[in-house]
């Protein structure tokens, strides 16, 4: 364009602040150039011009110029003060208010154009500038379309929208000017022309969906830049405009392999340890599969850790579940009191899913947890469609873990096939960890089953507990498999008595046999001593046998001696002699 | 910048004030046709004061002007804006209260 002065210049961005949007359009507005803000009434126009104004000023020290040509300057601030903006300093020093309304009663004689109020803005702005360390300064031209329309005549409205259009560049000024679009995609002529002039185009909308409000963004065009093409949600809130992130450009966040205990002991060893510290975690399910409960205990581990949790949920108003939970010993009473757990109930059809999605950020950034858990998630399929509850919950998945919180979220579900097929939001590919419940129905009892379907960098069990929930609170059991079949509940009960049983026998029989064996033992050991004993007596026997022998043969000698004695024999012959004759 | 036609300075009775930016079309136009107009005034009741935003920015503040050329009636009262050139002469009188009594 040769009537662009600054042609060559590269493409600099300016951060609007509003971090969901400085994310879709790849770093904020042109710098030094035209953005168009096109819009209906109610679209939030004025506040997103406000807004970037106001974070300007108070996060990159910008001095800032709005000129309003529709609305009242105090009305302006009136709003803004509504927002929590503190503008009463910011005014002092960096931003200034220009009331250019008409006056009413003001008669048009002939053409006009802005160059007087140019002059008059440049030299304010310099002067603004000046006043704050040389920087950039961003002007705002509100409702322009009210003042053009006073021309009366298209190819002088174009003329003045060049002429904001060269100032800009040329002064090196960043401007955001905001018109109302016409109804149904058919501009205004002063918007049409404009719409080929400005360097960024965006369009805010505003529409009933399933009669919930629901705004949206749309880039509909930036010069020189990439940015996200399709509808951004928006919510207008308490603070200002918020756009959710949409972290698709920055998936980078810190990874922690630390373990964070489940609340079930069994279900920690089924997955080395617990879930993974900042994961996401869906559990879906049947109603009545416990789900609440395997939240609850999650959350009230990790109080009892000394962490702070937040609950945030769409079925039940707190006093419930607290009570619900404690019927089963997960006692949260004690951590509300503490103030380390806060609930937070709201039903889903009253807001939009954005609204939920800004409303929770809000709910993180006061209450600061480390752990989470959205109950249920599938409630947000209720406030404004299915692609759009997906879009948000991934959000909340993708933000959550870029400041590591982990966060646990539930989801209804009736089975598990039907769910292969199609996940109501889906949200069942982005989440780290799933863990299915069912009911298993054998021999006319319906038994609770927890399933790990998956777990994202985590060692698994990849069998089927049961479930079991008592006044002790939610616990798991083994499973039972017997050709091929899981057995469950009372058949459970029954293999295991009947193991118990087995068990008991096989002592019992032990403990005979031992018994037997010491019987045994102690006869073997009796008669061993038996014949020890008439060992004994024939050694003694046999003793006394050898000595009487001993004195017999001795008396016979002695006999023999006398008889010699009295034959007066020779001692050796006599008897050969004797014995011969 | 002044324009203070001499013949009588004990009183205007018209005080006008003509907002225009340097020397563009519009304000170029706006100060011929205001010439012109105020032929219809008798001779020495009016006083007219010229403000160049350009020169003068600050006077857009200072007054809240928001496009140029604007001419404010000052006085008589009641005080009103006439924006624009002033080539519609019809209703430049009209907005005026000056009735055309020298018309063509």
């Amino acid at each position: 364009m040769n009537d662009h002065p600054e042609s060559f210049e590269p493409l600099i961005k300016m951060p609007t602040g509003i971090q969901g949007f400085d994310e879709a359009s790849g770093g904020g507005l042109p710098r030094h150039r035209t953005t168009l803000l096109l819009g209906g009434p109610g679209s939030g126009k004025t506040v997103f011009s406000l807004q970037t104004l106001v974070n300007g000023a108070q996060k990159y020290e910008e001095p800032g110029i709005f000129i309003a040509f529709e609305e009242k300057t105090s009305q302006i601030l009136t709003n803004a003060a509504s927002f929590g903006w503190n503008l009463q300093d910011l005014v002092a020093r960096r931003l200034f208010f220009i009331d250019a309304r008409m006056s009413v009663d003001a008669v048009k004689t002939g053409g006009f154009d802005l160059a007087g109020m140019l002059a008059g803005v440049k030299a304010k702005a310099e002067e603004m500038s000046a006043s704050n360390g040389g920087k950039p300064v961003r002007v705002v031209f509100d409702a322009v379309d009210v003042l053009l329309s006073h021309l009366e005549n298209p190819l002088a409205e174009r003329e003045e929208i060049y002429r904001i259009h060269n100032w800009l560049a040329e002064n090196q000024i960043t401007g955001i000017i905001t018109a109302k679009s016409g109804v149904e995609g058919a501009p205004r002529t002063e918007t049409g022309a404009l719409q080929f002039i400005a360097d960024c185009v965006i369009e805010l909308k505003r529409a009933m969906r399933e009669s919930i409000s629901h705004r949206t963004l749309t880039i509909i065009k930036y010069r020189g830049s990439d940015f996200v093409e399709s509808e951004v949600s928006l919510v207008v809130g308490k603070q200002g405009i918020d756009v959710p992130s949409l972290s698709i450009f920055d998936m980078d966040y810190a990874v922690s392999s630390a373990r964070i205990p489940t609340g079930l002991p069994r279900l920690d060893t089924m997955m080395s340890g617990g879930y993974l510290s900042g994961s996401s975690i869906l559990i879906t399910g049947a109603p009545g599969t416990t789900k609440t409960m395997l939240a609850g205990s999650f959350l009230e581990a990790a109080c009892l850790r000394g962490e702070r949790a937040l609950y945030v949920s769409f079925d039940e108003g707190p006093a419930e579940i607290v009570r619900n939970l404690a019927s089963v010993n997960v006692q949260l009473a004690p951590h509300i009191e503490s103030g380390l757990l806060c609930i937070s109930s709201s039903r889903a059809e009253a807001r939009s899913a954005v609204e939920h999605l800004v409303k929770i950020k809000q709910m993180i950034r006061q209450h600061q947890p480390t752990c989470m858990v959205v109950d249920p998630i599938s409630s947000m399929v209720k406030a404004g469609g299915e692609t759009l509850a997906k879009s948000i919950a991934q959000r909340l998945i993708y933000e959550t873990k870029a400041i590591g919180i982990t966060l646990l979220m539930t989801s209804l579900l009736a089975d598990f096939d039907q769910m292969l097929e199609a996940t109501p939001i889906e949200i069942s590919t982005i989440a780290d960890t799933w863990i299915h419940l069912s009911y298993v129905i054998q021999s006319g009892e319906r038994n609770r089953a927890l399933t790990i379907v998956k777990a994202r960098g985590t060692g698994h069990s990849n069998q089927v507990r049961e479930l079991v929930v008592s006044n002790d609170g939610p616990d798991l059991q083994d499973v039972y498999m017997t050709g091929g079949e899981v057995l469950m509940g009372t058949l459970r009960y029954e293999r295991e008595a009947e193991e118990r049983a087995g068990l008991a026998r096989h002592q019992q029989e032990t403990e005979h046999y031992r018994r037997e064996l010491q019987a045994r033992q102690a006869e073997a050991e009796a008669r061993m001593r038996a014949v020890q004993q008439e060992i004994q007596v024939a050694q003694e026997e046999l003793a006394t046998l050898d000595q009487a022998a001993d004195q017999q043969s001795e008396q016979r000698q002695q006999n023999q001696d006398e008889v010699r004695r009295i034959r007066r024999a020779d001692a050796d012959d006599d008897g050969s002699r004797g014995s011969e004759g | 910048m002044m324009e203070n036609k001499p013949q009588n300075p004990s009183q205007p009775e018209w005080k006008f004030r003509l907002y225009i930016a340097g020397d563009s079309p519009h304000s170029q136009a706006a100060r011929a046709n205001l010439e012109t107009i105020l032929h219809s005034l008798p001779e020495g009741c009016y006083q007219v004061e010229i403000i160049d935003i350009l020169k003068e920015p600050m006077r857009m503040f200072e007054d809240g002007i928001v496009v140029t050329p604007m001419l404010i009636k000052l006085s008589p009262a009641p005080v009103c804006q006439l924006m624009g050139s002033l080539s519609d002469k019809k209703r430049v009188l009209q907005a005026l209260e000056i009735r055309e009594a020298q018309d063509e």
